[in-house]
């Protein structure tokens, strides 16, 4: 007999502390596949953040430096410039990198820093309770934004790929999601193209996650799901919007 | 036949396995796991391809699946 699915070997056998349905576990799986595809466990440094992926290092067997609030870029930096042998990467949600880390994720990419970024987007501060992030979606309920977000007194959700994406610092950038099969395949493979930036040494390599958070959202896991594909993939386009081969690197 | 081992501590019953598993083999049990919730379990053992797909869609890692 074949194993066709296991548990990777760089994700702790035990149980994350996520709501049901919630694909952070999903995410975390993924980036865990990645690091086991490459053979960086041993290597591994990653840069925490906050939120509700603030314990990283109970669940990944690696090195795990814990972030203040947003600036997970900037650690990164430092280690990354520090120990340049050392696969690092960073983990971030929307609150944490799309808001109060924004100078950080923008000039780390412009800066080229040869790190690796996971950036889940899930509309919302999770952790705190589902307030308005950068990313909240025009009309969405949250505990700060209770009449849905309106553009004229909160701004329009923000696209951080695709304004990333033409810094010249970044060497691969994409948007993917994990609310289907087929949607898990692309996404499974962006990570591994970012992990493979760094290792090649091009340059930042950030990946988007649509996610869900059906806690913060009020509806069930399955109903969260088919939210992805209903309103925030029209709204936040899943793609590859950058990727540098050799010949283009400045 | 394929091999579906269910870590059902693990399982919250969210339901995403049941949802997209193309056979319909999957469905939460009325037993209580010891987070308190009611696990998934393989109702329809025949009809399962071992195709993983549930294996990829949990988001807590509960299924390892064989063939
Ligand atoms: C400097 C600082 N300000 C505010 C907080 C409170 N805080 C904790 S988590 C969080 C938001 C996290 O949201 P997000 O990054 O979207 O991650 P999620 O929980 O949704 O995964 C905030 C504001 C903090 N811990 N530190
Ligand atoms: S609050 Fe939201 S993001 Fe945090 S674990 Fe629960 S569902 Fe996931
Ligand atoms: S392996 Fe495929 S057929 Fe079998 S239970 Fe899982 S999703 Fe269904
Ligand atoms: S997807 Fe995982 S956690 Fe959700 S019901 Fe199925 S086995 Fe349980």
């Amino acid at each position: 007999m074949k194993t066709v699915f296991e548990r990777p070997q760089s994700l702790v056998d035990t149980s994350f502390h996520f709501c049901p349905g919630c694909h952070h576990g999903t995410i975390h799986r993924l980036v865990a596949e990645a690091i086991d595809e490459y053979k960086v466990r041993e290597t591994t440094i990653a840069a925490a953040s906050v939120g509700c992926s603030v314990f990283l290092y109970d669940y990944f067997d690696i090195d795990v430096v814990e972030s203040p609030h947003g600036r997970a870029p900037a650690v990164a930096t430092g280690i990354k410039r520090a120990n340049p042998d050392k696969f690092v990467f960073v983990y971030q949600g929307d609150g944490d990198l799309a808001a109060i880390g924004t100078a950080e994720i923008i000039h780390a990419a412009n800066r080229g820093e040869n790190i690796t970024v996971i950036f889940v987007n899930n509309t919302v501060y999770g952790m705190t309770g589902g307030q308005m992030a950068p990313t909240t979606m025009l009309g969405q309920r949250t505990t700060t934004s209770p009449y849905g977000r309106d553009f004229a007194q909160d701004g329009y959700p923000i696209r951080m790929t695709e304004m990333l994406a033409q810094l010249e610092g970044v060497g691969y950038a994409a948007r993917v999601a994990v609310d289907s099969p087929a949607h898990l395949g692309k996404a499974r493979k962006a990570i591994m193209k970012a992990f493979a930036t760094q290792i090649e040494n091009r340059g930042m390599g950030f990946v988007e996650v649509l996610c869900t958070c059906p806690t913060n959202w009020g509806m069930g896991p399955i109903e969260a799901n088919k939210r992805i594909a209903a309103e925030m993939i029209p709204y936040f386009p899943l793609g590859v919007y950058k990727e540098r081969t050799g010949s283009d690197f400045m | 036949m394929p091999r579906l081992t269910i870590h059902e501590d693990r399982c919250k019953a969210c339901g995403l396995c049941v949802e997209f598993c193309p056979k319909d083999c999957l469905a939460l049990s009325d037993k209580f796991n010891p987070q308190g919730y009611h696990p998934v379990e393989l109702v329809n053992p025949d009809e399962c391809t071992g195709c993983a797909i549930c294996a990829k869609m949990c988001p807590d890692v509960v299924f390892k699946v064989e063939k």
